[in-house]
């Protein structure tokens, strides 16, 4: 570890044992965060056990349970002790358990884990960054609420747990454990844990590596999950105002450790929250392994020489160009394709359209002069016609003049005569 | 003429001025918006231990660079600082030796531990600066190193598969050595600390103080300062990255008053008024390196050391490295760079 450092000893006090002190300072001026994700059934006691836990308020509307999927809904708060400023997150399943089918149900809350993880990547990656002011929404630690059934899990609980425990830091716990009796808790603990290690789920084990925590941790790994009870609502015991759940038999005292493991949840939660903080680290740098192998990168090549980072991108890069320059081209024929198409139809419509009116033109005016030309043939018979009854009517009165002077002496045989000719 | 003899000082005010039980650092009381009031105690506030657990276990790296023309000091300088013998003359050198013909660097690692805290301290020396007929230029083996460690951070924070603990070779705090002429910087001065102070924290330190009457320092400081800024040069701690109004206080004073640093360095030791002191013993008297009437070593050291090292750290780590990674990346198009090795003027001693 020293690799090629010589160990010196000092002659006398330099003062950088004060650097811890000075990491400290600058990390309280930063202020912490912790993100905490409890995944139970609706009904289980997550919003009372969280309000327990932290000692504030994180009432939620009650959700029904007429939900077709599962959704994940957060909430931020920011507490104060001493001197230390904590950002803490709650995000909490809803509608968890309630649906019919619920080969799913694991689903969103992995895509949710996995996209805080990528939205921490995305950060990292950037050119111009600001991690260090930016808030941190990767899940620390996530509290699995197991139903008080006092049998075993289920299997929605395997299947979920086991879908998770490479990506967060389970820690189960029993809900509503009041209503379990304390031989029974002993018997449901064990099975448990027998049933988690038996299908290989990995859940978050207090470090033991640590003396001064060691022994407190064994003790505490050993006495998983933890059986907790919460309450939103405070009783008065004696002169003091104190979260507990009252029945007609007794009064359930949250704070207290021989009623339920709330308290010993918090403790742990508390003095290992640098932990879960690390192991949270580790789980994201196995994302972006992932993450970035998918991508094709790979730190050593074919030939066993690392390839960087770069190379691998430029060569995506290429060809992703590539790929768009031709289908700028495919799709820039494509259009000059249709542009044409589009104008020799609209020609041709042009010619039909106009075709029509010429000849229809053309037609009334042939017509027109067929009626004219027809019409002055009649006119012409007309007066043909015309002519000739003139002609007769003159020569017939010319004919009555005349038979009129040659015959004066008449009989009534002559004007008998005379009245036919008339007549004629 | 300088000061009266040291004997006179009588031995309280010298316990004073070498405080030896560790100071608790004052502890900022932030009220920052709070939607929810506790009504018991929680235990939050443990990670305050937690995280100085473990700060101790993994131990920190620390870098620091001394630049100045040879004999002034440099070495003596930082081997006071760390009270050992932490420079490369002292890692079986010939004081003797030639000024090389170009600026070398070369960087030393010793690991040395205190109260449990463990340092891995490089220090890394310039010689050759300054020393040359023709000087033009003589700040370029310098930057090219520094960003050469950026360089090497940026491609392991690269890699797909990183290591836990990135080791930290990046320059955390450069000391430039200024001559003490009484009269103003040089134009070497100006020149390295107009390039470098965009890269690299630069500490102006005025070496050798012990040539200068109190008068004369306070002028000559005085000079220092109006140049420096007249120039443009943002020294550490600069102004633009005080964090909050109490930084900015604490800063301006350091900047406005005791800045640049006039010090003296020696790793002998002398007997006065019945206790050990570092000091350079002269016919006239003994100069106590530690003694705050005599020079501000000690006001160096707590500003570096007890004081402002984990801020050195933080603002080369989130600043500079931040500035060097965009620029790189922006001129790859975006992508992180390419392997490159250089390993010239660049040797690691034991």
């Amino acid at each position: 570890q020293n690799d090629g450092c010589r160990t010196l000893s000092l002659s006398a006090r330099v003062g950088f044992d004060s650097l811890p002190d000075q990491v400290v300072r600058k990390s309280i001026k930063h202020g912490f965060c912790f993100n905490v994700l409890c995944i139970g059934e609706t009904g289980i006691g997550k919003s009372a056990l969280m309000s327990s836990l932290f000692n504030t308020n994180f009432e939620d509307s009650p959700s029904t349970h007429f939900l077709s999927s599962v959704r994940l809904r957060a909430q931020t708060c920011e507490l104060q002790e001493s001197n230390v400023l904590l950002k803490l997150t709650v995000v909490k399943t809803v509608g968890f358990g309630d649906q019919m089918n619920k080969a799913d149900s694991y689903q969103p809350i992995v895509d949710y884990i996995d996209a805080q993880f990528e939205a921490y990547l995305e950060e990292e990656l950037k050119v111009i960054r600001s991690l260090f002011s930016c808030h941190d929404s990767r899940i620390h630690v996530c509290l699995y609420f197991i139903s008080p059934t006092g049998r075993s899990l289920k299997t929605i609980d395997l299947l979920t747990m086991r879908s998770l425990d490479s990506k967060v830091n389970i820690i189960p716990i029993i809900g509503k454990a009041d209503s379990i009796s304390k031989t029974e808790l002993q018997e449901f603990k064990k099975k448990i844990m027998s049933e988690l290690i038996s299908n290989g789920i990995q859940i978050y084990q207090f470090p033991t590596d640590d003396e001064t925590v060691s022994e407190i941790n064994t003790i505490t790994n050993g006495h998983l999950p933890f059986a907790v009870v919460g309450s939103m609502e405070k009783v008065k015991i004696g002169n003091k105002m104190v979260r507990a759940r009252q029945y007609p038999w007794g009064i359930v005292k949250v704070e207290n450790e021989s009623h339920c493991d709330t308290v010993k949840l918090r403790r742990m939660l508390c003095t290992n929250m640098e932990d879960l903080r690390e192991k949270t680290r580790s789980y994201y740098e196995s994302y972006r392994r992932c993450r970035l192998e998918k991508l094709g990168c790979r730190d050593i090549g074919p030939e066993n020489k690392p390839v960087s980072l770069q190379e691998v991108i430029e060569a995506k890069r290429l060809e992703f160009f590539l790929e768009m320059e031709r289908k700028e081209e495919e799709i820039k024929q494509r259009f000059v394709q249709r542009a044409n198409e589009k104008a020799a139809m609209l020609e041709e419509a042009e010619q039909q359209a106009s075709m029509p009116v010429l000849t229809k033109f053309e037609h009334l005016t042939l017509m027109h002069q067929e009626e004219e030309l027809k019409l002055g043939e009649k006119k012409k018979l007309l007066e043909d016609e015309i002519a000739q009854f003139i002609e007769k009517k003159a020569v017939t009165e010319l004919i009555q003049s005349q038979v009129s002077v040659s015959t004066p002496v008449v009989s009534l045989k002559t004007q008998g005569l005379q009245k036919v000719s008339a007549d004629a | 003429p300088h000061a009266g003899p040291v004997e006179s000082k009588n031995e309280a005010t010298m316990s004073e001025l070498v405080p030896e039980p560790r100071q608790k650092p004052v502890v900022p009381m932030k009220p920052m918006g709070i939607n929810a009031s506790l009504l018991g105690y929680i235990g939050i506030d443990t990670i305050i231990e937690q995280m100085r657990k473990k700060t101790m276990k993994t131990g920190f790296d620390f870098n620091i660079m001394v630049v100045g023309q040879s004999g002034l000091g440099k070495s003596t300088l930082v081997n006071t600082l760390f009270k050992s013998q932490v420079s490369r003359k002292s890692s079986g050198w010939n004081r003797e030796e030639k000024i090389p013909k170009t600026v070398e660097i070369k960087a030393i690692g010793h690991v040395i531990e205190e109260g449990g805290v463990k340092m891995k301290l490089t220090v890394i020396d310039t010689p050759g600066f300054g020393d040359q007929i023709n000087n033009e230029n003589c700040w370029e083996p310098i930057e090219k190193y520094i960003n050469e460690q950026y360089e090497k951070f940026l491609k392991e924070e690269v890699n797909i598969a990183r290591k836990k603990r990135i080791p930290d070779t990046r320059v955390h705090c450069c000391l430039y050595f200024i001559s003490p002429t009484g009269h103003s910087l040089r134009p070497l001065d100006l020149e390295f600390m107009k390039h470098l102070s965009k890269v690299v924290n630069i500490i102006p330190v005025i070496a050798k103080a012990d040539t200068m009457t109190l008068e004369e320092k306070t002028e000559f400081k005085q000079r220092v300062r109006k140049e420096l800024e007249v120039n443009g040069i943002e020294f550490y701690p600069q102004k633009e990255f005080d964090e909050d109004l109490e930084d900015k206080t604490e800063n301006d004073k350091i900047r406005q008053e005791s800045m640049p640093f006039a010090v003296v360095g020696s790793d002998k030791e002398y007997q006065v008024n019945g206790k050990r002191v570092l000091g350079r013993k002269t016919p006239w008297g003994i100069i106590e390196v530690e003694n705050l009437s005599h020079c501000e070593f000690a006001l160096l050291r707590d500003f570096v050391i007890r004081t402002h090292l984990q801020d050195l750290k933080e603002v080369t780590h989130n600043i500079h490295y931040e500035t060097y990674r965009a620029k790189r990346l922006n001129d790859n198009g975006g992508l992180p760079p390419m392997t490159v090795e250089t390993e010239e003027n660049h040797e690691s001693n034991l």
